[in-house]
């Protein structure tokens, strides 16, 4: 068991370095809303891996309000958009 | 028999979320980047949370993850819906190989209106849109 978290935990990590690449490359600001989007799902993965590692159950509370913050965080990017703020595309 | 299939549910959610990321860096557009992330990703974090629910198998655990499941299949759509219709407006290029684009002749991108295509031939053509009606 304890492999199998450390190759979930690589995994995880390498899709996160995946993710920033395209927040440092995205030629728009849409893109990297999206990538930052994807950035709190891996992280919600990344605590429920930590919940199983550690045996604490309270990490499931992390991972709802991180989710809630994705959520709000890609919704305000949007709006953000739609009313014309500064772009640099 | 629990840890092999908490195994396979944890690498499995490991694995659609590293797709996801090979789609966002690979993919060429945003709206195909949005359709590899919103899907992969929702998905891996389910399969993550079904592990950690079999983990603990305790009735308060369960309930949360199930709820935190609830909670990602509700608001992914919405927000990839509301995503791609802000990155729409803003005037994101589509690929080059786009085959088809509905919206470009019927969509006035400044004054947000939409029209069905199917007018008659007078009301498509009245000058003057900021003129009051009468």
């Amino acid at each position: 068991m304890e492999y199998v978290i450390i190759m979930a935990q690589s995994i995880m990590g390498l899709a996160l370095l995946l993710a920033f690449v395209r927040v440092v490359r995205g030629p728009s600001l849409p893109d990297r809303a999206v990538a930052l989007e994807l950035f709190s799902t891996i992280v919600m993965g990344l605590v429920g891996v930590q919940a199983i590692a550690s045996g604490v159950a309270s990490f499931l509370d992390v991972a709802i309000v991180i989710a809630l913050m994705g959520f709000l965080a890609s919704i305000g990017f949007a709006r953000f958009l739609e009313r014309g703020g500064l772009r640099d595309d | 028999m629990i840890d092999l299939l908490k195994a396979i549910l944890l690498l499995g959610g490991a694995l659609l979320m590293l797709l996801a990321a090979v789609g966002i860096v690979r993919l060429p557009d945003l709206l195909t980047r949005m359709h590899a992330t919103t899907k992969a990703a929702s998905l891996g974090v389910n399969l993550t949370m079904l592990a950690v629910a079999l983990h603990f198998s305790d009735v308060g655990v369960v309930a949360r993850a199930l709820a935190i499941i609830l909670f990602v299949l509700t608001t992914a759509p919405i927000a990839a819906h509301v995503m791609g219709r802000a990155g729409y407006f803003v005037g994101t290029r589509l690929w080059s190989g786009t085959v088809k684009d509905e919206l470009r002749p019927n969509y006035d991108p400044l004054t947000h209106e939409l029209k069905s295509g199917q007018e008659p031939r007078q009301n498509v053509e009245r000058p003057g849109r900021d003129e009051a009606p009468e």
